[in-house]
């Protein structure tokens, strides 16, 4: 910090537009294909194989759905707290308040599950090496903090990083389905159970699969959080975001037929590593080392994209003082938003240390679901206030409103399924959310410098 | 003591020390720099320079 003075800096501080499209593809891939390497298999133990891949497809149709409205409106509303944003400028104060809250406790927790899958992983391989009763505290601290500070020092440097091991975490899933596909296992790949047991637990055993067929995707949405750091949102966005989507439907496709062709259901379903026990299943060495490399990268992406796009969330909401605007500061050297970091590692870190993996990943995807939710009707009005023509869009999602459509009906059904599993939860975080607008209204609002907050230059809305 | 051990103590020390990193450049950073300049973030200064949503 000595080279740099308080007089060298320029009179406005803003975070710095350095990202291209494949930064944006690495943040929305990078938070999600955890998801392919563990997580989504519970869904066959809700439902069987059939289940599994039903909730693969129409989760992959929710995120399609999902991609295309996010790519319309925010290549428009280019600005960080992405979703946050969107509602400030289309619904409301109170919506946007809320969805921002959603952002940050959606990326938290996920944050704080993959670090307790990172230590889970290290005591996994302590194990196998003949050490018992490893403390994964330390290393569940040393990842938050690694890549907080990663985060603090520069998004360019963050986000090339996840780039590089989120591709290597994609081309270890598409080499194992190759070495599979050509011979290379010690165990012939097995679909009988398809026709054996097709539905064990009939067609409500489908519906229960789609709470964790979302964990396939979940976190594709986190590319808007980036807008305010590409180099040109109205291109990189769109495309780094549907890039993302055909991604990892690819993924997740080959993950399912992999796994489910190498490992019996029942056991399946309830496996821990699902890519790693496939890859430990064909008997080489050299796939097992693999895909625990890519286990491990591609929990430690996830956990840094969460902690980019959380923090620029919390950092929008401080910046429009719906938090207190000590929150909105952004660093004079790293141009990172790097209060809004520092301050959610406590956070991530009690949730890491003091939840069960399960009830974290759950709060995370119930936020998650909400977001989506409101996704549905913030299209609807976007394009009734501002018509095609009316503004200048990046990208125009095709078949509108049918995609708010099939995504509000799909939310709807995992709505059902999460409360199927995960009901008192589901209340609880609605309580929440409720006594926390209850907050912003009567109190909070109070400081927000109303019209400094809707900064879109554009015209008028039809009907206003 | 074996391997595991030894990684332990690592990460409690390198945890310690990159809190400790970024806790004393947080503090340099707003004992430095006026508030009012880390706060001068405003939304939308791209739209306004740059990409007027103009047809």
């Amino acid at each position: 910090m000595s080279n740099v003075s308080a007089t060298a800096a320029p009179e406005r501080l803003g975070l710095l537009r350095v990202l291209g499209p494949g930064h944006v593809w690495a943040l929305g891939v990078g938070i999600v294909l955890v998801g392919e390497y563990m997580g989504w298999n519970f869904s066959v133990g809700k439902g069987g194989m059939i289940a599994g891949l039903v909730a693969c497809w129409v989760a992959g149709l929710l995120y399609t759905c999902v991609a295309m409205i996010d790519s319309e409106v925010t290549s428009t509303v280019a600005a960080a707290g992405g979703q946050y944003a969107q509602a400030k400028h289309i619904v409301g104060p109170l919506m946007a308040f809320n969805v921002g809250l959603f952002l940050v406790m959606a990326y938290t927790m996920l944050e704080a599950a993959n670090a307790i899958t990172i230590g889970f992983l290290l005591d996994t391989v302590a194990g196998m090496l003949g050490h018992t009763g490893l403390n994964q505290q330390p290393f569940i601290i040393m990842t938050i903090l690694a890549l907080a500070y990663l985060n603090y020092r520069g998004v360019l440097a963050s986000l090339s990083f996840n780039l590089v091991i989120t591709a290597f975490a994609f081309v270890a899933i598409i080499l194992l389905f190759l070495a599979v596909q050509f011979g290379a296992s010690a165990v012939p790949l097995d679909f009988s159970a398809v026709s054996n047991e097709p539905l064990p637990y009939g067609w409500l055993g489908i519906v229960a699969a789609l709470h964790f067929g979302l964990w396939y995707y979940l976190g594709i949405e986190g590319t808007c959080q980036a807008a305010e750091e590409v180099r040109s949102p109205a291109r990189s966005l769109p495309f780094g975001t549907m890039a993302g989507i055909m991604t990892l439907v690819i993924a997740a496709t080959l993950t399912w037929y992999v796994c489910s062709g190498l490992i019996p259901w029942e056991y399946l379903g309830q496996a821990g590593t699902p890519l790693f026990d496939a890859a430990r299943v064909t008997g080489s060495s050299s796939l097992m080392v693999l895909l625990f490399i890519g286990t491990v990268f591609a929990t430690t992406a996830s956990a840094n994209g969460c902690i980019n796009d959380a923090s620029r969330a919390w950092f929008s909401m401080g910046r429009d003082r719906y938090l207190p605007s000590w929150f909105g500061a952004v660093h004079p050297r790293y141009r990172t938003p790097y209060r809004s970091i520092v301050f959610l590692i406590p956070i991530a870190l009690i949730f890491a240390l003091g939840a069960p993996l399960d009830q974290v990943v759950t709060f995370s995807i119930l936020s998650g679901l909400l977001g989506y939710t409101f996704m549905t009707f913030n299209m609807v009005m976007f394009r009734k206030k501002w018509p095609l023509g009316t503004i200048k869009r990046g990208y125009v999602h095709p078949w509108h409103p049918l995609p708010a459509f099939v995504l509000l009906v799909l939310c709807a059904a995992t709505y059902f399924a999460v409360f199927l599993g995960y009901g008192t939860q589901l209340i609880a975080m609605l309580c929440f959310y409720i006594l926390a607008s209850l907050w912003f209204h009567f109190w909070r609002y109070r400081f927000v410098k109303r019209g400094d907050q809707f900064t879109m230059p554009w015209p008028r809305p039809q009907g206003y | 003591m074996d391997i595991w051990n030894y990684l332990e103590i690592a990460a409690w020390v390198i945890s310690a020390i990159i809190a400790g990193i970024m806790l004393l450049d947080m503090i340099k950073v707003d004992t430095t720099y006026d508030n009012e300049l880390l706060t001068s973030s405003r939304e939308g200064e791209l739209e306004l320079t740059q990409e007027r949503h103009e047809l």
